[in-house]
């Protein structure tokens, strides 16, 4: 019998200071802010859409091996004795020139790998989340700066290079061999 | 006064009535619903530290017209397996038996919609309709999760209509009419006169009734928050266990009318339980129409009173909603038949007892 | 003459409000009485064991993030605590001190998620908002630290990927004066409601001894009387320095074990976390916390088993190793996917709201329980 007051008294007691607080967070101003108008600044080591410097890029391959996912796809070819690409921002003399540089958003898993092993820092997390598009291929992104003419130029000059060494190397070859035996 | 007018214009007395009854009310729900809904919403909002609709209008006013702008438009599905009579006709008596409770409630001293002396009395039969309206709905949907909705809400108004009937008996006894309209007058002037401060006539039985008028005043409140199917009573459309009951296969217009008799019902409680306890549309405080000795004014003042009575109470009740959990089934027939009901008796027969004194 | 019942069969299918993830439970009814429960899971199955044969050590960091990707930092510092234990490196003390402060916010934020998920359920959907407000505290501090919000790899083998940042310590000692009197408020919201203790108590009743026999650990285990933690009973990086209490259940509202023991042992445990962060905040050594990553993780031939204690139970990692830059085989004992064994056992007898509860009680989190 006690038991069943006691049931009611606490049913009703708990209630109301449930109803207390709710009422008390009536008067709370909101914590939500009205997003398309009002946006967050977001902190310094925010993780968002990649970026990359092309001018600092040597082409070592160290971010797209680092890459859990493999979103990063690069190409490169050796430039031909000569020609000067000119340096990067902390000195390093650039010997390869890049004609691939793609990172697919769609793969990449925002987890930071590439970055830390990239010896000019050239590639870098920015906080720009907001880059949605309607069509899946919209989202690999081509970082190279050469047009495509220049990119194919650079093939052909580094294979019309390596063509003039062999023969150079055959002909360098067969010509000793020529002459001891004249010469005996 | 408004049956006069339309007899003047129309000539025949049976539709003169019938439309006096039933278009004012139309008129005072429809905008009633849309204030409901947003009211719900941004009440919601506030009490969990956000805002709620902020963008239709200025901060979110126009919100429920662009709702129901997308519910007109929607598709009407209606499942093969359905049966189509019983799916089609649901909705509409859920609604008609919430709107039909209107007729009989005062909200003015010069307008009610119907002067019927068994006010009360018709309106807790009319309510009755909901549930066959939700049994309805909840077996032509055709699914297991509805049906078990429907099933529980049936039980669940009818386990709860009997301690509002034995509240409102208590009510009925001590006033001596089941006219609402009556009641309401008996409760005039300042708030010391409304029932559940005992009631207009001064004496000792007015301040021995005032604990217990207070106690059948929760009864009747818990008794119909679980009518109008509200938390913490909401098992039927326990959004976390059936994915809204009985009303899940509905879509578009349907559903709409579903909503509407929802906000309706609560609205034709909480005038009711304000008309029986706390004097209807009279005010606490005396008329400013008295004051300024403008008499005309003063049936617009209690309009004002009644509705502002009548939202405080649905307030109430959605702030209830977004405090509470909710009770499982057989907990809340406990608490209905275990706890409410014996006391609403015991309540009986001590009020009776008082006013024999 | 005996009454002819027939049995139904519900399906509280892969979409539902309640099942935390795509969890299709196999309901069988009788009236509202449950007579069994199968569990079918493998929907969000997606090869995490497979994928590290596949990649380096320290690519296989961001993939055991998204297992368990409500208590992110425990897998982490799981496999992390591994991969350690094969290469035979020490780590400098600062780096232990920020692991138990990330992990201990980290079980504050799924502590959070469980108790507002569950408040839901019940159908109190205030105490939801309250929690995720706070949620979003701590969120913002590891945001300063790392970057990411929700999936961190910050805790690499070895070491850090950053070191803390400069207002850090500000930040979470303004958020540790702010959560306790929020904790209280929650207490009084829906710990102590009425309506939410019927729910609760006396349903689900989990004996010590099944717990036991079925493996279950985590508050499951703690709800039910036991007093077993790992960062107690087994201490790995320096929790034997701290002082803190582990909570139990004792069957306060009803019986030993039931589900208000398991929800009032996870807020308890809020509690003990906040006083571990603040000891290890004071405690705080100076350091280089990059200085010990390897270049190269090129552990040799051996295996390794490392356990934490996650929010949600204990986490293994076994690791074999054949001497190459790739693990040959990584193994997660996932605590989520021991504990829903107990669902048959503990809904028998209940009705379909219980289940619910239930289900709420046990705290799983699908992307632990497929992987």
């Amino acid at each position: 019998m006690k038991e069943y007051f006691n049931n009611i008294f606490t049913a009703l007691y708990t209630i109301f200071v449930g109803m207390k607080i709710t009422f008390r967070h009536l008067f709370i101003p909101a914590v939500t802010i009205q997003y398309p108008d009002v946006k967050l600044k977001l902190p310094e080591r925010e993780r968002n859409r990649l970026y990359v410097n092309m001018d600092d890029c040597i082409g070592c391959d160290q971010c797209s091996r680092a890459c859990p996912v493999s979103c990063i796809e690069i190409e490169t070819v050796k430039s031909v004795p000569g020609e000067d690409l000119g340096k990067t921002s902390n000195g390093k003399k650039k010997v390869l020139w890049v004609t691939k540089f793609n990172i697919d958003f769609a793969k990449c898993c925002y987890c930071q790998l590439c970055v830390f092993p990239c010896p000019t820092e050239c590639i870098y997390m920015t906080d720009v989340y907001e880059f949605s598009e309607y069509e899946r291929e919209n989202l690999i992104y081509d970082f190279v700066t050469l047009t495509p003419e220049e990119r194919e130029q650079k093939k052909l000059n580094y294979e019309k290079f390596m063509a003039e060494k062999a023969a150079a190397d055959a002909a360098a070859k067969q010509a000793p061999k020529e002459e001891p035996k004249k010469e005996s | 006064m408004i049956y006069e007018f339309f007899n003047n214009l129309i000539g025949n007395e049976i539709i003169a009535g019938f439309i006096a009854a039933s278009l004012p009310l139309l008129i005072f729900i429809l905008p009633f619903a849309l204030i409901a809904v947003l009211l719900e919403r941004k009440v919601a909002g506030h009490m969990q530290d956000r805002l709620g609709p902020m963008r239709v209008g200025y901060h979110g006013i126009l919100q429920t017209i662009a709702d129901i702008i997308k519910l007109l438009q929607k598709e009407d599905i209606i499942a093969r397996e359905n049966d189509k009579l019983l799916f089609n006709i649901a909705p509409v008596l859920v609604f008609a038996g919430s709107y039909a409770a209107f007729a009989a409630i005062p909200f003015t001293s010069a307008y009610i919609g119907a002067n019927i002396d068994l006010g009360i009395f018709y309106i807790i039969a009319v309510t009755g309709l909901v549930v066959a309206g939700i049994l309805m709905a909840g077996w032509a949907s055709n699914n297991k999760y509805s049906l078990l909705g429907a099933m529980r809400s049936a039980a669940q108004i009818v386990s709860y209509e009997i301690p509002t009937i034995l509240v409102v008996l208590t009510l009925v006894m001590f006033t001596g009419t089941t006219n609402l309209m009556t009641l309401s007058e008996n409760q005039s002037a300042y708030f010391w006169n409304w029932n559940i401060f005992g009631g207009p006539e001064l004496g000792l039985a007015k301040f021995l009734l005032i604990p217990f008028m207070i106690i059948a005043f929760f009864i009747i409140y818990i008794s119909t928050l679980a009518e109008v199917n509200r938390t913490p009573f909401d098992i039927p459309e326990a959004e976390s266990e059936l994915v809204s009951g009985y009303h899940t296969e509905y879509s578009g217009m349907k559903f709409a009318m579903f909503f509407l008799a929802e906000y309706a019902n609560m609205f034709a409680v909480s005038a009711i339980v304000s008309a029986l306890f706390f004097g209807g549309y009279h005010s606490p405080f005396g008329y400013l129409g008295n004051t300024f000795d403008m008499q005309w004014l003063i049936p617009v003042e209690q309009f004002f009173w009644f509705t502002f009575k009548g939202v405080f109470f649905v307030f109430v009740q959605m702030w209830l909603r977004w405090t509470l959990p909710r009770l499982r089934v057989d907990q809340l027939m406990t608490a209905s038949w275990k706890y409410l009901i014996p006391i609403a008796f015991v309540n009986l027969l001590i009020v009776g007892i008082i006013t024999l004194i | 003459m005996s009454v002819r019942t027939e049995e139904m069969v519900l399906n509280m299918g892969p979409q539902h409000p309640s099942t935390h993830g795509v969890l299709r439970l196999e309901l069988t009814l009788e009236g509202e009485i449950v007579t069994k429960v199968v569990p079918h899971i493998g929907y969000l199955h997606r090869c995490f064991e497979k994928h590290c044969e596949a990649m380096t050590y320290q690519q296989v960091v961001p993939y055991t993030d998204r297992m368990d990707y409500l208590a992110a930092m425990g897998n982490e510092l799981g496999y992390a605590i591994a991969v350690e234990k094969l290469l035979n490196i020490q780590v400098p003390e600062r780096v232990e001190y920020i692991r138990v402060i990330m992990a201990e916010l980290q079980r504050i934020a799924s502590h959070l998620v469980a108790i507002g998920t569950y408040g839901a359920d019940i159908g109190a959907f205030t105490p939801f908002l309250y929690c995720f407000r706070d949620r979003e505290k701590i969120l913002h501090l590891f945001e300063i630290t790392c970057g990411a919000r929700l999936l961190y790899n910050y805790i690499w083998p070895g070491g850090l990927s950053h070191d803390l940042h400069p207002d850090f310590e500000r930040l979470t000692r303004e958020f540790i004066k702010e959560f306790r009197p929020n904790l209280v408020e929650l207490n009084n919201l829906l710990t102590y409601n009425r309506i939410f203790i019927d729910r609760t108590a006396n349903v689900g009743i989990l004996p010590v001894e099944t717990a036991i026999n079925f493996g279950v650990t985590g508050p499951m285990l703690r709800g039910s009387g036991m007093k077993w933690d790992l960062r107690k009973d087994d201490p790995y990086s320096v929790y034997h320095k701290f002082d803190f209490e582990i909570p139990v259940g004792e069957g306060k509202m009803g019986t030993v074990g039931d589900s208000w023991d398991r929800y009032f042992v996870r807020v308890r445990e809020m509690e003990e976390s906040l006083k571990i962060i603040e000891q290890a905040l004071d405690q705080l050594p100076e350091g280089d916390v990059t200085s010990a990553i390897p270049k190269r993780i090129k552990p040799p031939v051996g295996q390794v088993y490392a356990r934490v204690e996650n929010p949600r139970g204990e986490l293994g990692y076994f690791l074999i190793s054949d001497g190459s830059t790739s693990p040959f085989r990584v193994k997660v004992r996932a605590p989520s996917f021991v504990n829903l064994q107990i669902m048959d056992e503990l809904c028998r007898g209940h009705m379909v709201a219980d289940v619910v509860a239930i289900l709420g009680s046990v705290d799983i989190v699908l992307g632990e329980v497929d992987r």
